[in-house]
């Protein structure tokens, strides 16, 4: 029997221990007329040499894409050890490390973990990570109004330049505790969210406005500027950010006069491999004086019974298990082992690494965008500075130029007139340190050839 | 001479202690000079990251590693959590470098092998469960339910009944239950359980009413015991015209022999990383599966994979617009719904009934052995179910001996600790949840490590109440770990910058 290991001896003694004839017996407080008839609609066992073929199968028939989609996951070098080292089975197969003194691991890298997220980050405190960047969010505006005693308001000011699914995900978590979301335009040159269209909200109660840097469009917005209006409106700031780009753009410490208050974003770049979209994992950090308010669990260093150092999970009142309906969030197991993954690589890489990784996707994409410029009805969409990361103009459709590259192995891009019908037929598209030269020749020459 | 790593006395070090100025780890890229890049837009302060030996680094975290407790190195009897094996094939073949580079939005053309263990998977998660649909996307149990209550208040507010904002939940349920009500905007109502472990019937009916908008349980109850009233609760539930909701978290015990869907449940959430053995991770990434009855189908979270003439293809809003909506930025935990999928097929039809007979057998064996050993069960006129709770309540009067200290000398035995003080409910508690994938002498090896503490109460009280004695920290002071906050490194004074 697949991985259960009693023999039959073992049964019987094991029912005789109880003082029952059969296994059956051990049923009986269930209702009878509950009993389930036997499963027919699932195949009966495979064995692992089965399985791995039948997966094997599946898996080359999706092949492997020469990939430049991003808009929100993107494609990096992931070292082998990160994975190899993740995977062990005493991380792999521990759980939430609530007997602090049996889970030094786990715990000690949470701490790490904290500690280089806050580096990035350049805030004070991060919680042990969230499911990921778009929930992440939710939970972040959920947290605002929580730590923003002066708006009476539970408002949100969330640009339309926010990535789509972000915005949606947030509506749908947030939305139940009647949070108001309100759109802000961007502009149509730039591809920034404007100032200007932050002023007609000038008079109202704001809680907070999101500013995600880069934006969905790839576009560095003025985050500085925008911080400012809001601090001076009375409203948090609740940062967006690509944990790459921070090797490079600024901080979100940095942002303005007294820059972000809560800064949350996608892990996946991080060590974490596509998979076709998870498991990846939030990650959020924030000001100490909002510590209280942060959901989800956070590790601390202490003290054992012989002062030697040691780490726990701490601040648990904030949590459902103790606080029930009155916890921060209901979050409680989220995405560890992926969060052990990315401490491993940014351990591996460390700063400079990262600098060499955000430089040469921004590089790439800017070959990548200059290349595809040159095909006769494609231009950039947008004239702001940009990160890793374009919004491309066509002049037809680009859903059926998709599904045709797609037949040549190549994933073109993200089809972006679903989420912005306004600015016409756009293609957002993405190129990593992972893609060479030939590379971005070979997707430009299929395009040219479609045309 | 003491190694890089060695123990000296401070604590592990950590890899900050170990980063020097200029050293560089794994391979890198070659530097790029970027003109694309405005100087304003520039960090201005780089951020203090560790600099460290590619080698360092391996041996930093596999040290670290080594100073967890996990199922593979060890019994994890952890109550509600179901610690059973996770099979390396699973987690083998959900990493094939295919599934693994496959981009979220790429299009689905590119993704049918995928796409069809993912459709399958649905199949077979409403054929166990007895729902009609399922929508994977939910990427623990907690965002599962909160994808039920949702799905329960929207179905209230499309027939025009926004007056229901009320859940009933046991004051035994899992604290994720009152939280993710109040999440969702709906009003906690707690009703107590009768001394034998069952839902009070009559605290039941006096609850419900026209501001209900759904029940919530575990049935195996968090105290171990199949609810035999259930038939009665559904019927309660429906005359009030409130939504049944099923907490999967003890699906484990009632594989294959009883589905939520007969029971009368109108919604569930599965842990697909208890019942269906995907790795917990340290603490995730698990998955939260829903399944629904007929009336909450146009509910469900996308993305849901759907079959069409094409093949298969994700449906969203455009093709359920009442759903609740979107939980994540894409599809939820896929890697891991991937584990439980080849889990799933590798135990087969047969294999599920399976896990909830030798689940149980391994929870009532261990039961009876633990009381004739002279230990204290908090239901003894109860069948156990795949847990049980012993209460400890007599050896903390009688000796000063708690729960927690309990906890804590069986990891000196290299034995992990049972979920303590949870249900609230029992008093000095202990949750115990053996699994199916124990042998024998692993669950007697327990017996005999209780056993010797129990002894130790008597003989070394001290013992036990200071106890790990063997780890590599003795107790921890969290009292002082909230007190003073350290929750990121900080460079020593004096260290190099």
């Amino acid at each position: 029997m697949a991985f259960i290991p009693h023999t039959d001896q073992e049964v019987r003694e094991m029912l005789g221990a109880i003082g029952v004839d059969a296994i059956e017996a051990l049923f009986d407080e269930i209702p009878a007329d509950l009993r389930a008839a036997p499963l027919a609609g699932i195949p009966p066992a495979a064995t692992e040499m089965q399985i791995g073929r039948l997966m094997s199968e599946r898996a080359a028939r999706d092949g492997r894409a020469l990939n430049f989609i991003g808009a929100g996951a993107y494609e990096h070098h992931i070292p082998a050890a990160v994975w190899a080292i993740a995977t062990r089975g005493e991380f792999y197969s521990a759980y939430t490390p609530y007997q602090a003194e049996a889970s030094q691991g786990t715990l000690q890298t949470i701490y790490e973990y904290q500690s280089m997220i806050a580096a990035l980050t350049g805030m004070e405190v991060s919680n042990a990570s969230l499911y990921d960047g778009a929930s992440a969010l939710a939970e972040a505006c959920l947290m605002a109004v929580r730590a923003n005693r002066r708006a009476k308001t539970p408002r949100i000011l969330m640009p339309r330049a926010v990535n789509p699914a972000y915005r949606r995900c947030a509506a749908a978590i947030a939305g139940p505790q009647q949070l108001l979301f309100e759109s802000v335009d961007f502009d149509h040159e730039s591809g920034r969210t404007a100032p200007d269209a932050l002023e007609s909200w000038g008079g109202a109660d704001i809680a907070a406005l999101v500013i995600q840097q880069p934006n969905f469009f790839g576009s560095i917005e003025e985050a500085g500027r925008l911080t400012d209006w809001a601090h001076a409106h009375g409203a948090l700031v609740v940062a967006v950010v690509n944990p790459t780009s921070l090797a490079l753009i600024s901080s979100p410490n940095e942002w303005g006069q007294r820059g972000a208050d809560i800064v949350v974003g996608e892990g996946q770049p991080l060590g974490v491999p596509l998979s076709a979209g998870g498991p990846y994992f939030g990650f959020m950090a924030t000001r100490m004086e909002y510590v209280r308010q942060m959901p989800g669990r956070i590790a601390g260093r202490t003290l054992d019974l012989d002062g030697r150092p040691g780490y726990t999970l701490t601040l648990q009142a904030r949590e459902q298990h103790i606080r029930r309906g009155r916890a921060t969030s209901n979050i409680c197991t989220n995405q560890g082992l992926v969060m052990t993954a990315a401490t491993i690589y940014l351990a591996l890489l460390g700063a400079t690494g990262l600098e060499r990784v955000a430089a040469a996707a921004c590089a790439r994409t800017e070959e990548l965008v200059a290349r595809l410029a040159r095909i006769d009805g494609v231009r950039p969409a947008f004239s702001a500075p940009r990160f890793h990361e374009a919004l491309l103009r066509f002049d037809r459709p680009v859903g059926p130029l998709v599904d045709a590259l797609a037949r040549l192995g190549i994933a073109a891009g993200y089809d972006a007139a679903r989420d912005y019908p306004e600015l016409g037929h756009t293609l957002l598209v993405c190129a990593t340190e992972t893609k060479t030269a030939e590379d971005v020749l070979r997707y430009a020459s299929a395009l040219e050839a479609l045309r | 001479m003491k190694d890089v790593g060695e123990y000296d006395g401070a604590g592990e070090a950590t890899i900050f202690d170990r980063s020097r100025p200029g050293r560089t780890a794994t391979a890198q890229l070659a530097p790029e000079t970027l003109a694309s890049l405005p100087p304003e837009l520039r960090r201005r302060r780089r951020p203090e990251l560790p600099e460290v030996s590619e080698l360092q680094a391996v041996r930093h975290y596999t040290r670290l590693s080594q100073k967890n407790f996990s199922i593979d190195t060890q019994f994890y009897p952890l109550g509600s959590c179901t610690m059973k094996y996770n099979p390396r094939g699973s987690n083998h073949y959900a990493m094939l470098p295919e599934f693994l580079s496959r981009h979220p939005l790429a299009p689905v053309s590119m993704g049918q092998g995928l796409l069809a263990c993912l459709y399958e998977l649905q199949q077979m998660l409403c054929e166990v469960t007895g729902m009609e649909g399922v929508s994977l996307t939910p990427m623990a149990g907690a965002q599962g339910e909160f994808a039920g209550v949702a799905m329960i208040r929207a179905f209230h507010r499309a027939r025009g009944d926004a007056a229901r904002n009320e859940i009933i939940v046991p004051e035994a349920a899992h604290g994720t239950n009152p939280a993710t009500a109040t999440m969702c905007g709906m009003k906690v109502v707690e009703i107590p359980c009768n001394p034998d472990g069952d839902c009070d019937l009559e605290a039941l009916r006096r609850a419900v009413g026209v501001n209900t908008a759904g029940v919530m349980l575990t049935n195996p109850s968090t105290l171990g015991v199949f609810e035999r009233s259930i038939s009665e609760i559904a019927a309660i539930a429906r005359q009030a015209g409130a939504l049944l909701y099923y907490d999967g978290a003890n699906l484990n015990a009632i594989l294959g022999k009883v589905r939520p869907g007969d029971m009368g449940f109108d919604v569930m959430h599965m842990n697909l990383h208890k019942t269906f053995s995907t790795p917990h991770g340290g603490g995730g990434p698990g998955a939260g599966a829903v399944g629904v009855g007929r009336r909450l189908l146009p509910y469900l979270p996308v993305p849901i994979v759907g079959r069409d003439a094409t093949g298969y293809v994700w449906l969203d809003e455009r093709d359920l617009p009442e759903t609740i909506g979107r939980l994540s930025a894409f599809m939820g935990n896929v890697g891991v719904l991937l584990r439980a999928y080849i889990y799933m097929r590798m135990i087969g039809r047969d294999g599920m009934r399976r896990v909830a007979e030798y689940a149980v057998l391994n929870a009532n064996y261990l039961l009876a052995r633990l009381r004739r050993a002279g230990f204290e069960a908090a239901y003894p006129d109860r069948r156990a179910s795949h847990e049980f709770i012993l209460t400890l309540k007599r050896e903390a009067a009688e000796r000063g001996v708690t729960a927690m200290d309990f906890a804590k000398r069986l990891l000196d035995f290299g034995q992990h600790a049972p979920t303590v003080y949870f249900p609230q409910l029992v008093p000095e508690c202990l949750l115990i949840e053996p699994t199916e994938t124990e042998a024998k002498e692993t669950l007697d090896g327990f017996v005999a490590a209780m056993t010797a503490i129990l002894a130790e109460t008597v003989t070394d009280p001290e013992r036990v109440k200071t106890a790990p004695h063997r780890l590599p920290v003795r107790r921890l002071d969290d009292v002082r770990a909230a007190k003073h906050l350290d929750l990121v490194w900080k460079r020593p004074p004096g260290g190099d910058s």
